[in-house]
């Protein structure tokens, strides 16, 4: 069995979800390549061979991969899939973008979003925004699979000694283009790899009293989420979201503020280790997930809190 | 040009599902059903890009029991003009539903394909990326932004880091996220209108495509339940408590 295992990254370094990928890898067994394809990408091919477990790297740099266009991507990846047995991405919008169009390619189901390897062929995964955890076995030569960061621990990042490979073969499908990237700039640690999160929903009012969530999110070193009625109401930018259609978060500590625990938004932190919700109806479903509730107005808590800590 | 979009008939997202006693499946007996939000906002997209002069004609299918009728209807009653339901009682894999479209692609030489980016009941978000693949179609996913012209689209994804902007030659596969738009509820006179619109029904196998298995579902079970937590009567008490019981600040 060989793994293909297509990396996350930032020109710079693996991003985390990468890691955790790996430890899936590990976990269902075999030699495992690392694929690092995009545009200016090389030099994450050093660090990505010190990754213990790592066979091979494989580094497929040009222009044509820059921001990981889909149509490209998954052209190469069809092309050097050949003898792998699984085919494995973190589950990031990149992952999700671009591999079930190599499942497709390939003839092949995909495997959503992974929580767990229980063999080689069988896997659970959340459906139903996480109501219920279905263990599905794969019926296919080549298991494509995508995998949920937060459910793996990550892989070490020191040890292995890889060798690395450059890919010349360049896939430009010429069918999309990129046109603009409007990135958030922020100091604070990213949602899903932070340890403490606070989270923001419809009940902070508006986008000045949002804000408020930015200090005592500083002052704990924490990552600010929001609510989909947080980003509709304009509080926030998208990638605030948590939940269903937003990001998956597992830190261990989230604080919900002014916000009621919608089964869409629980989908995307009730992994978190401890939840403390504050909110001013004691019937808010948040409560019924929370370790530590408090019934309270946000504008008179959230300001006490920030000045005890 | 024609736009296709494709519809889903889901568990209503209102509904809390439960996992039967046997573990075998979810039960759905006596669920409200309804259209997949995100095929909801799929349908709305095609039928405004018709009303601005930019569509012709809006083919909506899908792919399911005889009762995915009931949201084609839906559909109609929004503004599309004609209903495909390929009609089948078995496990409808992504990949199926994507090689079904794709002849359906075929046939019709649709401009743009617009889909859910996600089926909120296995919440997948792979069928348009793997139609895009079996037609050779570019792909805008998750998308919250859309501006057709001549031969290209311009979408706006939301991706991990923010948003995104890409140009996309057509014809297009777009799956859509929830800031595209917001969808109308179909009035009354467009309800009665639209059981009198085209709703033809067809088999996987009259577009000789095969129902096959690439996964077995081997069990499905509640998620892990978290022990319910307490009420903290003060902002002191919960600081107390988060330093020396849970020891997480
Ligand atoms: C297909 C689909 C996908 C979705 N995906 C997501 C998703 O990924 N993520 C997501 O979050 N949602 C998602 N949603 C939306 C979800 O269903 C809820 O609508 C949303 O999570 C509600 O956000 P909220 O809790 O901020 O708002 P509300 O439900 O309006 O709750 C606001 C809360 O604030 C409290 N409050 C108000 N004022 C105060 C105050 N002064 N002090 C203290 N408390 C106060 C109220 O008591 C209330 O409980 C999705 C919905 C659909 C249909
Ligand atoms: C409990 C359970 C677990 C399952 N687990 C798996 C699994 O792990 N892997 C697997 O491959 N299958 C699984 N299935 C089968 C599953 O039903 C199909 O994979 C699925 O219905 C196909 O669509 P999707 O949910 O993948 O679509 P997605 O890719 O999530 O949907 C994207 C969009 O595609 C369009 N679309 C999808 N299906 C249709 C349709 N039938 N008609 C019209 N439009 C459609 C819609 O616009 C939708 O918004 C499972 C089924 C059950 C009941």
């Amino acid at each position: 069995m060989a793994i293909l295992l297509i990396a996350e990254h930032d020109n710079a370094a693996l991003k985390s979800a990468t890691l955790s990928t790996v430890t899936a890898a590990t976990q269902i067994g075999g030699d495992i390549d690392l694929l690092i394809v995009g545009s200016g990408c090389s030099a994450v091919a050093d660090s990505a061979a010190s990754v213990p477990g790592i066979r091979k790297v494989l580094v497929a740099d040009h222009a044509a991969y820059d921001h990981e266009i889909a149509e490209n991507v998954a052209a190469l990846i069809k092309e050097i899939a050949g003898e792998y047995s699984h085919i494995l991405s973190p589950a990031t919008t990149n992952g999700k973008n671009f591999m079930p169009r190599v499942a497709a390619l390939l003839d092949v189901g995909q495997i959503s979003e992974i929580i767990s390897v229980e063999s080689a062929d069988t896997f659970q995964r959340p459906i139903y925004a996480g109501n219920a955890v279905a263990t599905v076995q794969s019926l296919d030569d080549v298991k494509v699979i995508t995998v949920r960061g937060t459910s793996f621990d990550p892989a070490a990042t020191e040890g292995g000694s890889a060798s690395v490979e450059t890919l010349e073969q360049v896939s430009d499908t010429g069918l999309s283009r990129l046109v603009s990237e409007e990135l958030a700039q922020s100091d604070r640690p990213e949602l899903t790899t932070a340890k403490v999160i606070v989270a923001g929903g419809r009940g902070m009012g508006d986008k000045a009293h949002f804000e408020m969530l930015d200090t005592l999110a500083d002052k704990l070193g924490a990552a600010v989420g929001a609510t989909r009625a947080a980003v509709d109401a304009g509080f926030v930018a998208n990638d605030y979201q948590i939940g269903q259609t937003g990001k998956v978060v597992a830190p261990e500590l989230y604080i919900g503020v002014g916000l009621s625990g919608a089964i869409q938004h629980l989908a995307g932190m009730k992994d978190s280790k401890v939840i403390v919700a504050i909110n001013k109806d004691e019937d808010a479903p948040i409560f019924q997930v929370a370790d530590y509730g408090l019934v309270a107005d946000l504008f008179d808590a959230v300001p006490e809190l920030e000045k005890s800590l | 040009m024609k736009v296709l979009v494709t519809v889903k008939r889901v568990i209503d997202y209102n509904v809390k599902v439960r996992v039967k006693p046997d573990n075998t499946d979810v039960d759905l007996k006596n669920v409200k059903m309804a259209v997949n939000p995100f095929c909801e906002i799929a349908v709305e997209e095609a039928v405004r890009l018709k009303e601005a002069g930019k569509a012709t004609e809006v083919v909506v299918v899908s792919m399911g029991a005889q009762n995915a009728q009931e949201q084609l209807r839906t559909a109609l009653a929004m503004g599309a003009d004609r209903a495909i339901l390929v009609q089948s009682d078995e496990v409808l894999e992504s990949l199926t539903v994507a090689k079904v479209l794709a002849k359906i692609v075929e046939e019709e030489q649709p401009g743009l394909v617009i889909m859910g980016k996600q089926s909120i009941d296995t919440d997948n978000n792979q069928t348009g990326q793997m139609l895009a693949a079996l037609t050779g179609m570019s792909q805008g996913t998750f998308i919250s932004g859309l501006e057709v012209s001549d031969n290209e689209a311009q979408v706006v994804r939301e991706i991990d880091g923010g948003l995104q902007t890409l140009a996309v030659k057509l014809p297009a596969v777009l799956t859509v996220d929830l800031r595209l738009n917001e969808p109308r509820y179909a009035s009354l006179p467009n309800i009665m209108k639209a059981k009198k619109k085209p709703l033809e029904t067809k088999t996987p196998a009259d577009y000789g495509v095969t129902v096959k298995a690439h996964t077995r579902l081997l069990k499905v079970e509640p998620p892990a339940e978290r022990q319910a937590g307490i009420k903290v009567a003060s902002v002191a008490e919960l600081v107390e408590k988060l330093k020396n019981e849970a020891k997480v600040i």
